[in-house]
């Protein structure tokens, strides 16, 4: 009985012949584009607009005397986009090994892209703390609170991308993911591709146009 | 039955991993230009050059970013090998998303240049 629920399982007999949890997922894939919309729409109506520093950009030194340095470090984020790039192909490869059945593959790539993960968000937590020490608060200016609000809502689901990724890891080491149940990381996988065409438009947007 | 079959193909016919690292190349390249061309314009190598890249700055760092975005979504996301469905219910939300973007940035700056004359 226990077989055949779990043959069953794995083809799915569905009107359009898709898996419904894949067409689930690319669903909230969908919706999440327009919730990210309005965060980037947010940040872009509000470019430009902040009466007192620190700005991004440019230098800035207040009434009272107080000089601002421009605040964005690019060589840093540089690092965290490639590597957020980077773990796009790492999970693509973890997928294909677990569509394979290849539990090495699956295994060290997984852990690749969730090492990635950590080191993005770890990344955003120093700019973060750093941007607050230099003045910018989430109340300083527009440029912060919208900055804040954009970027942290990102990172926010790059760290439930690293979590979901995680029990997938736990679960491959103890062998609980085979072959036939591989959908279930190619869905934190389309998930995680998502992230990074989010911060692949955040980046230019945000760190590079002036 | 045979168009069950013909979709259950479909979802599992994903690239190889040779691939894989080709668009991954591509992108590492893509994003090197975009830095790059941000360093030149307006970095600490910005240059004779600076003046004649700012007016194309900001375009060519968009198309570069679409030309990533579509990568990533055609080959990492499957969306060349999966099924069209698929497709249209990341596409069609794609493009409201960027309307609201372009809607919104056109009405605020109506706004401000009514408010600045007014």
């Amino acid at each position: 009985m226990t077989l055949t629920a779990h043959a069953h399982a794995a083809h799915l007999e569905t009107s359009t012949g898709l898996d419904n949890r894949k067409v689930a997922i690319w669903t909230f894939i969908g919706s999440e584009c327009m919730f990210f919309a309005t965060l980037i729409s947010n940040y872009l109506v509000n470019k430009g607009k902040s009466l007192v520093g620190p700005f991004p950009h440019e230098p800035w030194t207040s009434p009272a005397g107080q000089h601002f340095e421009p605040i964005f470090e690019i060589p840093l984020v540089t690092l965290g986009t490639a590597l957020l790039l980077f773990s796009s192909l790492f999970v693509v490869l973890a997928l294909s090994g677990a569509q394979r059945g290849n539990r090495k593959a699956l295994i060290g790539w997984l852990g690749a892209t969730i090492a990635c993960g950590i080191f993005f968000a770890g990344m955003q937590v120093y700019e973060f703390t750093h941007f607050v020490h230099r003045g910018l608060g989430f109340t300083t200016n527009l440029f912060g609170s919208s900055f804040y609000t954009l970027t942290g809502f990102h990172g926010t689901h790059v760290a439930i991308g690293v979590l979901w990724l995680s029990t997938l890891w736990v679960d491959a080491l103890r062998g609980k993911l085979p072959p036939q149940k591989s959908l279930n990381l190619e869905m934190a996988a389309l998930y995680w591709h998502f992230v990074d065409v989010v911060w692949i438009i955040i980046f230019p947007v945000v760190y590079l146009i002036k | 039955m045979a168009s069950h079959v013909t979709a259950h193909d479909q979802e599992h016919t994903h690239p190889t991993a040779g691939l894989y690292f080709k668009v991954g190349l591509v992108l590492f390249v893509l994003t090197a230009l975009e830095v790059g061309l941000y360093e030149i314009t307006y970095g600490e190598h910005a240059g004779s050059l600076a003046s004649t890249l700012k007016p194309l700055f900001v375009p060519v760092l968009l198309l570069l970013s679409a030309a990533k975005f579509a990568l990533v979504a055609m080959f990492y996301m499957h969306l060349k090998q999966d099924s069209k469905l698929f497709t249209g219910v990341f596409v069609f939300p794609l493009i409201i998303a960027a309307f609201i973007i372009v809607a919104l940035m056109v009405l605020h700056a109506y706004h401000f240049a009514f408010a600045r004359s007014g």
